[in-house]
């Protein structure tokens, strides 16, 4: 591998800072973003790498000489992702820095084949990783936006209901995984917290099924809540999921269960010392 | 020393928790209530930990060693104020707090305790 | 530790800390470095306090099981997933009986008390290399969920 210590890299581009940038103007234009944000960019790239070149050397792109750049690169890549841009139109951006680049090199280095060979792999192999490195940051970003999405597409979709003073519901519907199931119940635990509720009937009649992991965390749930001093009754298990808790061996114990929220509420009523006329109980 | 300051109410004991113990001053709050059951006559014990972010094993023990040598001094120790975080991280932990009654508040444990003193 | 791939969260990495682990006080200050880290690196309430709950037992652990020691504490980097380490070191007198040390039975007091199988249910990583006469390594690592 050629010794990138000894590149003239940074001399050249300090030298023939205006060419290039005209030249990458004319080479990415087609990414719709606005011409005067992204020459203002082109520019502040060029400077920063001219920087970073001229004070360290290009193989630890992990080391303090080279923070500029990759602060400069993560907050463009975000805001690509933001936006709604592609990666590899994110990447693009640095990538087409290499024509007008190369360019540059063979004009003034033509007369000395074997260096300018060497400035041209230097040059490829730092872009390449420069733009590597805004692709993997606009992933983190789209990733951590999903996240937050479905964040609040879980909070919308599982709200508390109280029902009665000291009874709260938490219906759920639609399929749970692992992870929704351990979002929805911290903040059952929260609610019970905030509202100073003693029961919580969590009803899965929405649910369609129940694997081992769903269950255990329902159980766990169950346990903090009483842990705390509430305590919690599970309502809505249709015969299939009671069929499917006890091939899957998981023990219920003492988790008062009931067929439906109605049933559940007559418990919570009751244990709450709230005692209804014999005819509403009836119905 | 430091120590954890236990606020007497009638017949009751009243501890806040507010700071992260290290493990000798959980250990002269269990003595210091111990003393103070007998000392003041008290039937019931309130121990808040709505700002304990953290209940470990240890912290864990010495609450239902309070409780345990509470009853045997003829009073009710609950616990109150847990946090979601910290009820979750105990059930994770396998940890069940033998014999510790809690509630969700100070309220509702003086309700608690005084329903059971009316017995 | 990622060191070929270049990343914007270098920088937090170096701030590896080694504390003791020599007192009751230490332990404290332990759990609250701890929260720190796991409060740095983003993760939420309910991992956070497993996070320190389960340190809290190692380091009692390495405290009065190892007779002192140690605790280092860094934040890793697996692409770009990144997570708390945690490793508790002791030149006590070893485990002779992992199995055992590592079942339950706080109550019962059947676990030996040393807190392993708990603090290991609320980690994603334990591991532990222990030597009779010789000490005891314990190794914990939690990875914050996208």
């Amino acid at each position: 591998m050629t010794n990138m210590e000894s590149t003239r890299l940074a001399e050249l581009l300090g030298k023939f800072e205006r060419e290039i940038l005209n030249e990458w103007t004319r080479f990415e234009s087609a990414t719709g973003a606005l011409e005067a944000e992204q020459s203002h960019l082109r520019r502040q790239f060029l400077r920063v790498l001219t920087q970073a070149l001229e004070s360290g050397s290009i193989d630890k792109l992990e080391g303090s000489r080279w923070d500029e750049m990759r602060n400069l690169l993560a907050e463009f890549s975000r805001g690509r992702a933001r936006q709604g841009f592609s990666p590899a139109q994110t990447a693009t951006f640095i990538f087409s820095l290499k024509q007008p680049l190369f360019a540059m090199l063979h004009r003034e280095l033509v007369l000395q084949p074997k260096i300018l060979a060497d400035e041209m792999w230097v040059g490829s192999v730092l872009l390449d990783k420069l733009g590597l490195f805004t692709v993997e940051i606009f992933q983190e970003s789209r990733d951590q936006v999903i996240s937050r999405q479905q964040q609040e597409l879980l909070e919308l979709s599982t709200p508390v209901v109280k029902l009665w003073q000291n009874i709260l519901a938490l219906p759920l519907i639609g399929t749970l995984d692992s992870a929704r199931t351990q979002v929805v119940m911290e903040n059952l635990l929260q609610k019970i917290i905030d509202t100073g509720a003693a029961i919580a009937i969590i009803d899965i009649t929405g649910v369609p099924t129940v694997d081992t992991l769903v269950a255990q965390h329902l159980l766990k749930t169950v346990a903090a809540a009483r842990l705390m001093g509430a305590d919690c009754i599970i309502s809505g298990i249709r015969p299939q999921i009671a069929q499917t808790i006890v091939h899957l061996g998981v023990d219920l114990e003492d988790v008062i269960t009931k067929a439906t929220l109605a049933d559940a509420f007559m418990v919570a009523l009751e244990r709450t010392g709230n005692v209804l006329p014999t005819a509403a109980r009836r119905a | 020393m430091e120590r954890i300051p236990i606020l007497r109410m009638g017949d009751l004991l009243l501890v806040t928790i507010q700071v992260d113990m290290h493990d000798r001053l959980a250990m002269t709050l269990q003595d210091d209530l111990t003393a103070r059951i007998v000392q003041e006559h008290a039937r019931g014990v309130l121990i808040d930990i709505s700002a304990l972010d953290i209940v470990d094993s240890f912290i864990g023990r010495m609450l239902s060693n309070t409780a345990a040598m509470a009853r045997i001094l003829d009073a009710e120790t609950i616990v109150v104020g847990m946090q979601p975080a910290v009820a979750i991280t105990l059930v994770e932990l396998g940890l069940n707090l033998t014999g510790v009654k809690t509630a969700l508040n100070v309220e509702l444990g003086m309700a608690m305790l005084n329903k059971m003193q009316r017995r | 530790m990622a060191a070929s791939s270049m990343n914007s969260n270098a920088a937090l990495s170096n701030a590896n800390k080694t504390l003791p682990l020599r007192s009751d006080d230490d332990v404290v200050r332990l759990r609250t470095e701890v929260r720190h880290r796991a409060i740095e690196i983003g993760l939420s309430l309910v991992e956070q306090t497993k996070v320190v709950t389960a340190a809290s037992e190692l380091a009692r652990n390495t405290l009065r099981y190892g007779g002192a020691g140690e605790a280092l504490i860094e934040v890793i980097q697996h692409g770009a997933k990144r997570g708390l380490c945690m490793t508790f070191i002791d030149k006590g007198p070893g485990i002779p009986d992992v199995a055992l040390a590592l079942t339950d039975g706080y109550t019962t007091g059947g676990g030996l008390g040393l807190g392993l199988g708990g603090a290991k249910r609320l980690m994603d990583e334990f591991d532990l290399k222990t030597e009779v006469g010789v000490g005891t390594t314990v190794v914990i690592k939690k990875w914050k969920r996208f």
